[in-house]
């Protein structure tokens, strides 16, 4: 376990900022404690510092999480970020997207989603933006990369792509052995 | 009338032989030159002929050839002939002409040290007979290689020397002094035919074997040897007496730092990312311009209806915008003003990926 460097803060910051902008500084500092980013086995964990203390005490191959585990770096330190990542960062996004019903039901078991399933979006959002999911009733559902801007989202054929998967909650279920 | 006919087919029977004769025979003012072994006929009659051909050239040229060709085959004819399974054969004598070589003469080759160092010294190869009388075995017999005089190698008995380890192994000592001599030899040769080619040896990092080296040169080699793999050393077992830390070592944060100090460098770099972003202002001014445009549209489609006159199809929007080049943008008015309806999803695909490109680059 140890602290984020320079580069690998960076990396995470600009993956972050992709769906919460300048929102992250409210991640960074917190009123209601100092919470920090550790990186244990290629995960990077955001954690308060009390339970990092605690967790100081247990050695490393016998740790197996802590806190919230945001993402992971792959072999080849690009930043993945996990669906256990959406509850810090649902309330700060900065573009949403609600989905019909019978979407977010396809949603869940890990397709893309059409735009007949699209219900509602944020104004300005342009493409390839990093955008959480919600179903109708306002229940954050995933991270998404829109695939179009609002505006061609207006203009496409109801059978196109408009958000690409990223995360989403079905995988506690589908992927619960690798989820930390 | 049989006198007639038998006159007429003698007559005939003439005309024929100097048909004949004439196409076999070809009159040339200067003689062809001949080089039947490269089976080359040269022809240095002035072309006045050519010349003034004009339209005609192609027929001259054909009948040109066809005569100098003609002259060929009459020398060839002329040849010793043979026979080869079943096929009579002509032996050409030997090509005259001196061809050009085919590739360019090489360079000399720079010398190599040694032959550098018996130029400057004035060392003459000594020439040396081929074969050496050999006691063991009562026979001339090479100098090196294949059953050689004095083969090291066959020799069932050494002498263990005065200063040596009684319990070393004299045989093993002597294949390891041939292997590392011929190991030299090759790192010379190659060594001399990069400073030939004028390139490097691929680096050893700077090591070389040499007798003795101290720990750190062999602490060195070692990690260089562990690094040389496809994933750079990253699932190679570590040794288990090797210094564990040898290598490069990155520095991290203690894990319990100055939080206070943490959060201000991880805020300072937000702040240094956040400053770096314009483009994204261009994206919602190119937005908006389109917003604009398409209410414009709208209220001019509106007012236009209201009139009574209605405009066929969906032109108005098809027409120049200002983000892009008007073929764009009429390309994709095309692909879905006509039909609301979708084609198969494929087809929706792959119209989807150009737009999306098109999309894409009108916001750049």
């Amino acid at each position: 376990m140890r602290p984020l460097t320079e580069e690998e803060t960076r990396v995470v910051f600009e993956k972050l900022a992709k769906y919460i902008g300048e929102n992250l500084q409210l991640l960074v500092d917190r009123p209601d404690g100092t919470y920090c980013f550790r990186l244990h086995s290629d995960l990077v964990y955001y954690v308060s510092e009390k339970i990092m203390k605690l967790a100081a005490n247990i050695s490393g191959d016998k740790l197996v999480s802590l806190g919230t585990c945001f993402g992971k770096f792959t072999k080849t330190h690009k930043f993945r970020l996990h669906v256990t990542a959406l509850d810090y960062l649902a309330p700060y996004a900065k573009y949403k997207v609600w989905i019909t019903p019978g979407a977010e039901q396809s949603f869940l078991y890990g397709n893309h989603v059409l735009k007949s399933g699209l219900g509602r979006t944020t104004e300005n959002t342009s493409q390839h933006q990093g955008v959480v999911v919600y179903s109708m009733a306002d229940i954050p559902l995933g991270f998404v990369v829109a695939a179009k801007s609002t505006q061609d989202c207006r203009k496409v054929d109801p059978m196109a792509i408009v958000v690409f998967l990223q995360a989403d909650i079905g995988e506690y279920v589908r992927h619960e052995e690798t989820l930390t | 009338m049989e006198g007639q006919s038998v006159e007429e087919l003698l007559a005939k029977a003439e005309l024929d032989e100097a048909e004949k004769l004439r196409r076999i025979t070809v009159h040339k003012e200067l003689e062809l030159e001949f080089d039947l072994g490269n089976l080359l006929a040269s022809d240095r009659n002035p072309p006045t002929g050519l010349r003034c051909a004009g339209p005609t050239l192609d027929a001259e040229l054909r009948s040109l050839a066809r005569d100098n060709m003609q002259l060929i085959i009459n020398q060839l004819w002329q040849l010793p002939t043979e026979r080869v399974e079943e096929a009579l054969v002509a032996r050409l004598l030997e090509p005259t002409t001196r061809l050009p070589p085919e590739k360019p003469v090489p360079r000399p080759r720079p010398l190599m040290c040694w032959q550098q160092f018996a130029r400057l010294k004035g060392i003459r190869p000594k020439k040396k007979t081929n074969l050496v009388w050999d006691e063991v075995s009562g026979q001339w017999r090479r100098r090196w290689g294949y059953q050689r005089a004095r083969d090291d190698t066959k020799e069932w008995l050494i002498e263990v020397p005065g200063g040596a380890d009684p319990l070393e192994d004299q045989f093993t000592k002597r294949v390891q002094a041939k292997k590392e001599r011929v190991a030299k030899n090759e790192l010379i040769r190659l060594r001399n035919l990069a400073r030939a080619h004028k390139t490097q040896l691929p680096n050893a990092a700077g090591l070389h074997p040499t007798e003795h080296q101290s720990k750190e040169e062999l602490g060195r080699a070692m990690q260089v040897a562990k690094v040389s793999t496809a994933s750079v050393g990253r699932f190679q077992e570590r040794l288990p007496k090797a210094p564990h830390g040898a290598g490069k070592k990155r520095q991290f944060q203690p894990l319990f730092g100055d939080f206070a100090a943490e959060k201000k460098n991880q805020l300072e770099l937000l702040r240094v990312m956040s400053s770096k972003k314009p483009q994204l202002d261009i994206i919602r001014a190119t937005n908006k311009q389109l917003r604009e445009e398409d209410q414009e549209e709208a209220a001019k489609r509106r007012k236009l209806s209201q009139k009574g006159k209605r405009k066929g199809g969906r032109q108005g929007p098809g027409s120049k915008r200002k983000g892009g080049p008007p073929n764009q943008g009429g390309k994709r008015k095309g692909g879905f003003g006509g039909q609301m309806s979708s084609g198969p999803p494929g087809l929706g695909g792959k119209r989807k990926g150009g737009r999306q490109h098109q999309g894409g680059k009108r916001r750049k």
